[in-house]
């Protein structure tokens, strides 16, 4: 019987001793381990507590990265930031700090993460790695305190369904559009516990900030992680990333083989696509912008892991190009990475969203955990580009999802608008 | 040895309409803003807190109590602290129809015993609050007020040696001995 790609990943990883067969637990060896200012300083508070000045495992694959609240704007978060900092200078570990951006983003722009890798951290979305064909989890900091020493985890391999976007998307339609899509199509658990693969035209034509699109909902689907087969320029760009630290590397991508065995396939057709959105209460509950057309809006978000990419603000830029947004909405840009931020500042990006007045953050998480901007209060309406709009994450208003360009568009209308397109 | 077969008093979580919650997100059971607290004992108090109807949860739990609900119980975020903050209150046990597959893994680590109940919805009328619930782990069998039995999924053998060592750093100790 052939095997999946969460099968061939975790085989390359693990001692052999223990079938890589779904239902069997295995322990994994880990190529990166991460935690962030959320859960970081309960690592480092658990570590002290059961390992006590021992060494980790590896401090070439341990690292931080504070994302949340960056720079930090109040005092518990500046103290804690600063624990993890002390600890990992006594460690030797690095730490990407409050400048650098979404530790995910970060990772797979460091060349941390590359197909067929393993990677985790205190982060639930860490499942992005599968835009790349790598496997990322996120986990508590118990998890973390134990994968720091060890440099390894123990992990019951799920099982494997595959997902086939057929059709070519209508050009009024993102990437985003087409995760709503699945993720309309599976619900909040239709992938409850299990592996993702990826596959179909709609999802080939996706170049890497639609696969981090993609990849980033599964979580939000239920599921473990969700792989998107990496194309030529994928493995090209991971490559050039992973030889900043490794001259020599060859990346190579893992594939499924033809007979390997899955629970389920799921079939969906994009090409009579429309723009789609993510009404309160969940990020499963997903309706055409157009049904809900005219609701008055009071503040824009957009950024986050699942939409913070170049290519995401320079579609909006598209949209807003010597427009402007509505005088009552509080619109909010935040880029995911350092790197991102000076694409968009070199190609007059920020310069465009500027003018058409946005208020630009620096890189980070933003408005998506409580940590930064863009809370909501009593009665507000908020559109985000964020993966989750659960009651009372961002506050007591309302948060709906959608891609980049509709909440470009529902900034400029003061409503939610599906946009001239 | 910690004993393999655990009871407790009930606690239903159910929305306002009366239906089981599904769904609990991790924010709901422990919300964001609480994130920097990072000493155990203190996490007790806010569990639940953002749930409808279940605000006051942390002041109405007993030890020993067990808590119910419906499918992917603990969806959303990697926070250990939606787990911990039942272990503070002295949770004896969680039991739902499913759970978000993070949140299993780490109650699983911290020893806190929880129990997949595949049919849960079908007999989701017949659990009250109060009512006395026994389970035994190591076989999947619930028993309910000493009378009725149901079968949930008994401890996979990762999951019992974990929980019978502690926690994840216990086993861990155990597995780098062995
Ligand atoms: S943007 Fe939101 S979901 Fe993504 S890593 Fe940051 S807090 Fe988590």
């Amino acid at each position: 019987m052939g095997q999946t790609i969460i099968q061939k990943i975790f085989a390359a990883h693990s001692d052999g001793s223990v079938p890589v067969e779904p239902g069997n637990v295995i322990w994994l060896g880990l190529d990166a381990r991460t935690a962030r200012d959320f859960a970081g300083p309960n690592v480092v508070r658990n570590y002290r507590r059961h390992y006590g000045d021992a060494p980790v495992a590896d401090r070439t694959k341990t690292f931080f990265t504070f994302d949340l609240v960056v720079p930090p704007s109040n005092i518990p978060y500046a103290i804690n930031q600063q624990i993890c900092r002390t600890w990992a200078g006594e460690q030797g570990i690095t730490v990407y700090d409050v400048n650098a951006g979404i530790g995910s983003h970060v990772a797979l722009e460091e060349g941390l993460a590359y197909p067929g890798s393993t990677f985790v951290g205190t982060d639930s979305h860490l499942n992005i790695m599968g835009a790349v064909g790598a496997f990322g989890q996120g986990m508590g900091d118990k998890d973390i305190t134990f994968a720091f020493r060890t440099g390894k985890t123990w992990i019951e391999v799920p099982e494997t369904m595959r997902v086939v976007v057929r059709g070519q998307m209508p050009a009024n339609c993102t990437a985003r559009d087409l995760t709503l899509a699945v993720l309309r199509r599976l619900g909040s658990r239709g992938a409850l516990g299990r592996a993702i693969e990826f596959y179909g035209e709609a999802v080939e034509a996706l170049g890497l900030a639609g696969r981090i699109t993609l990849a980033s909902q599964v979580t939000e689907m239920g599921g473990i992680i969700g792989f998107v087969p990496p194309s030529a320029e994928v493995l090209a760009w991971t490559q050039a990333r992973v030889r900043r630290r490794q001259p020599q590397a060859e990346v190579r991508g893992v594939y499924a083989d033809p007979d390997a065995a899955y629970c389920e396939t799921v079939t969906l057709d994009v090409s009579g696509l429309e723009p789609l959105i993510a009404c309160p209460p969940s990020p499963a509950n997903v309706k055409p912008v157009r049904e809900v057309a005219g609701r008055r809006v009071d503040s824009v978000f957009i950024g986050s892991c699942t939409n913070g990419r170049f290519e995401d603000f320079a579609a909006v830029a598209e949209v807003v190009r010597g427009k402007h947004v509505a005088p009552h909405v509080m619109a909010t840009v935040v880029p995911a990475t350092r790197r991102v931020y000076a694409q968009m500042l070199k190609a007059g990006v920020l310069e465009t969203l500027f003018e058409a007045g946005f208020i630009i953050s620096n890189p980070g998480c933003g408005g998506c955990a409580s940590g930064h901007l863009g809370m909501t209060g009593e009665g507000q309406v908020n559109i985000s580009t964020s993966n989750r709009n659960f009651p009372g994450k961002q506050g007591p208003g309302e948060t709906y999802l959608a891609s980049p360009v509709t909440a470009a568009w529902c900034a400029l209308a003061g409503e939610i608008y599906g946009g001239e397109r | 040895m910690k004993p393999t077969h655990i009871s407790g008093k009930l606690w239903v979580l159910r929305d306002p309409h009366g239906q089981l919650y599904d769904d609990v997100d991790t924010d709901m059971i422990f919300h964001n803003r609480y994130l920097h607290i990072t000493d155990p004992a203190e996490m007790g108090r806010y569990a639940l807190d953002n749930l409808r109807g279940w605000e006051d949860f942390a002041q109405r739990v007993r030890p020993g109590d067990i808590v119910m609900a419906g499918r992917n119980f603990g969806a959303g975020s990697s926070r250990q602290q939606a787990v911990d903050c039942f272990l503070s209150l002295g949770v004896g046990a969680l039991v739902a129809e499913s759970f978000g597959a993070i949140y299993k893994r780490n109650a699983i680590n911290s020893g806190l015993a929880v129990v997949t109940f595949p049919s849960l919805s079908r007999h989701a009328e017949t659990f009250r609050n109060g009512d006395v619930l026994s389970i035994d782990l190591g076989s999947g069998e619930l028993q309910l007020n000493g009378v009725r039995t149901y079968r949930a999924q008994p401890f996979s053998r990762v999951q019992m040696a974990i929980y019978q060592a502690g926690d994840l750093f216990a086993y861990g100790e155990l597995v780098a001995q062995a």
